[in-house]
């Protein structure tokens, strides 16, 4: 059996955010179709990993690999060039455009490149977001919290990514549209994309993912399979707390 | 931007960030005032006489700091008020056949003096009324077209004697010695200039002056602790149009002559120049910028000629390129890289034990309904986000205020707050009816905030930061800050909000910079910043977000003990761990409307919550 | 004053106007997309109408040497900043454009008989030499600086707005020049003597006014600047990047800049400096639209154009006192009907 060339490989990254060291000597790897979850506390560098990753925030050192290929100094660009799209924690809508504007923009790069086959994808989208076709006409800022991470995601499908980088889609959410949430990056795993998911939401994340890594003040402190540290009892008592019957109960 | 996420390390140690150079400022203060009072001993006249013009662009410049720098505002028509500081002297001293209303006034410098910060106190106010309420861009603007009006006028209106000016003005005299010498007049410039400094730097580090620091990217967060931004803005508006006007009035005794040429929008850009190339967000950048700008214009005039032969202007070119690169590697001008060259110890803030404890308000007794929403709704267009809500808080209890995403919770909370104004119901304050009264004055009332998005001034200790909330309870205005007669209240002020600090648990980091500190750490420091207001409301949006187990619960014990001191809390939580553990009483809603309220075992088990939650088969 | 003077002011006034409006379309667009406040449009103005001048006249614009050594910097740059990637393919494509497309241009200019040719190929020769300035002047001064703060960007843009001044009078000359109108018709409607290059400037207002909006509204390019004007990180995290809204912006400005100073000309004397007072008006009506708005910009600036022309002939000494003035009540209007307070970025 071979091992499948990662989608993306990182070794010893570091990041700066301002004067600080906001990572160091951080390495992960995501297979292909497959979901790998990072989880830590707030500020322990996971947004900043991210937005390093994507070319938002300069890296200091570290090589990344896209496909085994090493990316010199990561610019975003380049990275949407790879295939790799993020969903930000912000979502970062166009809000006073419709719906059907955001996700043609989502595919802007790949029009750029001579792809001209965006309107087959934007109903592969529509299929997947049902919502999102009853309100094509709509503009995104008049949609509510859950719809617009619906359009967040959908819009960076608009790509075709092999990689999608979620920042916290979990955040400000109900529930409920948590689990909806969840239950479509299972069915992107299926359809061979892979993910690399940064959560608060330990519980939910490690529930879905393969592979899980442990942030902590910039570090990775522990990895492993995600079914593993689900039953690490260090993970459970910082991450998971102990009680928590609601967040079970809804990730269940 | 405040309030940017920031994912750096976590706890850091007591004093970390306060740099232990080798210099006292004071030390450095001291020599500078040397270098002042002996540069005329030794400097040949013309220089003299080029210093007595950097002096007079550093007091323009200085203005501009507070009003761009440090408040967000930008100006390009402050030349203009330095015209009418100058015409006014020069009327009321050179002037002929003035009408008699105005030759009452007329003779004497010092009056002219007086008169001409009294008309550009007029002016600015009647210019800032009508620009200073809008966005920060049509500021620039709208000082481009009052400066060019302005240019106009000076130059068309026959008694100023139009395009070839004013001539005649007597010299500046003191004790009947008259300053026609370049050498004694640059005595009275810089003794004007170092007072403004000193004076700027005064005022900063004071109550208004936290308040001006707040404008910049903070004026939401500002009016939520009860500060007047506009009357803020309008402080610092008059203050630059003070500066520039006194500016003027020395530039005209220096001259003894006046035209509208150095009047113009160009001369008014060029002030700008000298803010943004000194280091806009530094007092001292004023006086680097003034000289550097000031020298580069003299040394180009003289050397382009040299190069080229006289046929263009080539300086504006060498000046519009100088500008653009030093614009594209020194964003934030000269003074931070000077700065970082000299190692200057940083002091830090000494709180006084000793002050006397700030007043407080009288808090209502236990029990008492301290909010009340009576059928509030809220629509948008069509959209009735909030439908007949109806909920009240008493003192000594938490109440939540759950449901899904969407469902109009934090439409609810800006009504409550001010932010919003319902579209019809009723929201008493301690018996008061508070819609649409605006988040300042509800502020005042004793109702105090958190924001969902964390809104800090990053530049800013944590204690400046948590002192803005106590902003309200002081008065001492502008003046005595620059003179520094309000330290007494100063000390009282930073004692509570050391206080308050302490009691959330930054006390490690009190002094750090706000922007230096976990989000988790950010979400406290805005609670001890709502707490130094002294409220006896507290609205806590999404307070635990982002906030781990250990700052979760440290949270909850604070807030515990806040309800057993008689406070009353409203939150509007995701996290429902949080919620049932904390609250006294939970209300739900869905869909813009009320779907439960009750104790927080009740809510577990009630059934159209769990619906909410739980069941239907929403996409 | 008798009807004919009436309305023969405000047929001059309406054709200033509409120059103006397309001045203020430019400004609300550069400053929504890139965030600048683009003092230099008027720039564009004057080096589009002087050029004209000078081709008329036979000879070859003093623009064109900027071209060239705007390209060869802009090439300099690319190469400089492509150091560590060595992208080939966007090497190429920057040195033919801003290496090969100046010299094919600068060899076309030479060889053709410039005062012999029909007035629109002068007009275009014109627009292929200083419109691409707007790129390559964005590539030069703006691109490195894109997330600077609104202040900064301003004070870029004041000091490249001296600097292409300077420059102007360097390759321009301080004497000031009148074009040829594009037409010498007169239309007679009843007692009013319409222009032909009335007419001109009023279907060429429309028609890129027109064209403006089918590009916004349309086309995916279009959109992408919209989205950036909305949400620049957004429009990032597309592969939309902000250097190119910036390049394609500031094509747009640069040709909206240089059509306003072709159609300019005829109706007055352009001196190398004389854009700045014209883009300020444009300024003006912009700020009615509150910067925002392509219809009241566009509304606002017709005020500004009957204003000053009806203003020029009752006092003419106080003529742009009183354009100037007119955008004090207006903040005043938009000061009473704004309320709450906003965070400035």
């Amino acid at each position: 059996m071979t091992i499948p060339t990662p989608v993306l490989q990182v070794e010893d990254l570091a990041v700066c955010y301002g004067k600080v060291e906001a990572v160091s000597g951080v390495s992960l790897t995501v297979p292909p179709a497959s979901i790998v979850t990072v989880i830590g506390p707030n500020g322990a560098g996971k947004t900043t990993t991210l937005s390093a990753l994507m070319g938002l925030l300069p890296v200091r050192a570290g090589t990344i690999r896209v496909d085994g290929q090493p990316v010199g100094t990561p610019e975003v660009s380049q990275m949407v060039d790879h295939g790799i799209a993020l969903v930000p924690e912000s979502r970062e809508l166009f809000g006073s455009m419709s719906i059907e504007d955001n996700l043609v923009l989502g595919a802007f790069h790949r029009h750029r490149q001579g792809a001209r086959d965006s309107r087959q994808t934007m109903e592969q989208v529509y299929d997947l977001f049902p919502r999102l076709r009853e309100r094509r006409t709509q503009a995104a800022g008049t949609l509510s919290g859950g719809e617009r991470q619906m359009l967040a995601v959908g819009r960076a499908l608009m790509a075709k990514p092999r990689l999608l980088m979620l920042d916290e889609p979990s955040l400000g959410l109900a529930p409920l549209i948590v689990r909806d949430i969840f239950r479509i990056l299972v069915d992107l795993r299926q359809a061979g994309i892979a993910i690399l998911l940064v959560e608060q939401n330990a519980r939910a994340a490690l529930q879905v993912a393969d592979h899980g890594y442990v942030l902590e003040n910039g570090t990775v402190r522990m990895d492993g399979p995600a079914e593993t540290l689900r039953h690490d009892p260090r993970v459970i008592e910082s991450y998971l707390g102990l009680n928590s019957k609601h967040q079970q109960m809804l990730a269940s | 931007m405040s309030g940017a996420p920031v994912s750096s390390t976590s706890s850091r140690p007591a004093g970390r960030g306060v740099s232990w150079g080798l210099l006292r400022p004071q030390t450095l203060l001291v020599l500078f005032l040397l270098a002042v009072l002996l540069a005329p001993l030794v400097l040949s006249d013309f220089t003299v006489t080029l210093l007595n013009y950097v002096g007079l662009s550093a007091l323009v410049a200085l203005g501009l700091v507070l009003l761009t720098g440090i408040g967000g505002l930008t100006s390009f028509g402050q030349a203009a008020f330095v015209g009418l500081g100058a015409y006014t002297t020069a009327v009321l001293t050179a002037g002929t056949d003035l009408p008699p209303a105005l030759a009452m006034l007329a003779g004497s410098p010092w009056l002219a003096l007086l008169v001409g910060l009294l008309l550009t106190s007029v002016v600015a106010i009647v210019l800032g009324s009508v620009t200073l309420r809008l966005s920060g861009h049509y500021l620039p603007l709208g000082t481009m077209a009052w400066g060019i009006s302005l240019y106009f006028l000076f130059g068309t209106t026959e008694m100023l004697g139009g395009h070839s000016g004013l001539s005649g003005i007597p010299p500046l005299e003191l004790f009947g010695f008259p300053l026609t010498e370049s050498r004694h007049y640059y005595y009275v410039v810089w003794l004007v200039v170092l007072v403004a400094v000193l004076t700027s730097r005064n005022l900063l580090d004071s109550r208004e002056g936290r308040a001006i620091r707040a404008l910049k990217g903070g004026r939401v967060m500002a009016e939520a602790m009860g500060i007047d931004t506009g009357r803020a803005r309008m402080i610092i508006f008059v203050i630059a149009a003070l500066h520039a006007c006194t500016a003027g009035w020395l530039y005209a005794h220096l001259q003894r002559f006046v035209n509208p040429t150095p009047f113009g929008l160009h001369i008014g850009i060029e002030y700008l120049f000298m803010a943004v190339v000194g280091g806009a967000g530094h007092v001292w950048g004023a006086l680097l910028g003034a000289g550097v700008i000031t020298l580069l214009k003299q040394w180009l005039q003289d050397i382009l000629p040299r190069l080229f032969g006289s046929a263009g202007n080539y300086e504006v070119i060498v000046f519009g390129l100088l500008m653009v690169l030093m614009l594209q590697r020194a964003r934030d001008g000269l003074w931070p890289l000077l700065a970082r060259l000299v190692p200057v110890r940083q002091e830090v803030k000494v709180i006084d034990p000793q002050a006397a404890p700030l007043p407080r308000k009288d808090q209502p007794p236990h029990g008492e309904v301290i909010l009340q929403a009576r059928e509030v709704t809220r629509r948008f267009g069509g959209l009735v986000a909030n439908n007949a809500m109806s909920l009240e808080v008493r003192a000594g209890e938490i109440l939540a205020l759950i449901g899904p995403n969407g469902a109009g919770k934090s439409t609810m909370f800006n009504q409550l707050s001010g932010v919003d104004t319902p579209t019809s119901g009723e929201i008493l304050f301690r018996g008061r009816a508070i819609a649409g009264l605006g988040a300042r004055r509800i502020a005042a009332l004793g109702m105090s905030r958190t924001f969902q998005h964390v809104k800090v001034l990053s530049r800013m200790s944590v204690l400046e930061n948590v002192a803005l909330g106590a902003h309200r309870r002081g008065q001492r205005g502008v003046l005595s800050a620059a003179w520094r007669l309000e330290r007494a209240e100063e000390a009282r002020l930073l004692r509570d909000a050391a206080a308050q600090v302490e009691r959330v648990g930054l006390g490690e980091v009190m002094h750090d910079e706000a922007g230096s500190l976990a989000l988790g750490q950010q979400r406290l420091l805005e609670i001890a910043r709502a707490l130094c207001s002294d409220p006896c409301l507290l609205l806590l949006d999404e307070p635990a977000a982002g906030l781990r187990l250990k700052e979760k619960q440290a949270l909850a014990a604070l807030l515990t003990r806040l309800r057993a001191e008689g406070m009353a809390v409203l939150l509007v939580e995701h996290d429902m761990d949080f919620v049932m553990g904390l609250v006294d009483r939970v209300v739900v809603m869905e869909f813009g409307q009320k779907i439960a309220e009750g104790l927080p075992e009740d809510i577990q088990s009630n059934p159209a919550v769990l619906e909410a939650y739980l069941g239907g088969v929403e996409a | 004053m008798d009807p004919s003077i009436m309305l023969f002011l405000a047929q001059d006034g309406i054709t200033n106007g509409a120059i103006y409006t397309i001045l203020a379309l430019a400004l609300v667009m550069v400053f929504a997309v890139t965030r600048i406040i683009f003092i230099p449009q008027g720039e564009f103005l004057a080096w589009g109408a002087l050029s004209m001048a000078t081709v008329e006249a036979g000879h070859v614009p003093g623009t064109l040497w900027v071209l060239l050594l705007a390209g060869g910097l802009v090439f300099v740059l690319d190469l400089w900043s492509q150091r560590q990637r060595r992208d080939r393919r966007a090497l190429l494509r920057s040195a033919g454009w801003n290496v090969a497309y100046p010299l094919v241009l600068a060899g076309l200019l030479s060889l053709l008989p410039l005062a012999a040719l029909p007035q629109a190929v002068q007009a275009l020769l014109v627009m292929l030499v200083v419109v691409p300035l707007g790129p390559m002047l964005y590539r030069l001064a703006f691109q490195p600086l894109a997330e600077a703060s609104v202040l900064v960007l301003l004070i870029v843009a004041v000091s490249i707005h001296f600097l292409l001044v300077g420059v102007g009078l360097l390759i321009f000359g301080p004497e000031g020049s009148r074009t040829q109108p594009f037409s010498e018709a007169q239309l007679e409607l009843g007692s009013l003597l319409v222009g032909g290059h009335t007419l001109v400037v009023m279907a060429a207002s429309l028609l890129l006014i027109g064209g403006l909006y089918l590009f916004f509204g349309r086309s995916l390019y279009g959109k992408a600047l919209r989205a950036t004007a909305v949400n620049r990180n957004g429009a990032r995290l597309m592969g939309i990047s902000p250097a190119l809204a910036g390049r394609l912006t500031f094509l747009l400005a640069a040709l909206i800049g240089v059509m306003a100073g072709l159609m300019f000309a005829p109706l007055s004397t352009v001196y190398y400096d004389s854009g700045f007072l014209v883009g300020l008006k444009g300024f003006v009506a912009a700020i009615i639209g509150g910067l925002g708005s392509y219809p009241l910009a566009a509304g606002g600036a017709l005020l500004v154009g009957l204003l000053e022309s009806f203003s020029s002939f009752w006092a003419s000494a106080f003529k742009d006192v009183l354009v100037f003035t007119l955008i004090l009540p207006v903040l005043m209007a938009r000061s009473i009907l704004s309320h709450g307070v906003e965070d400035d970025e």
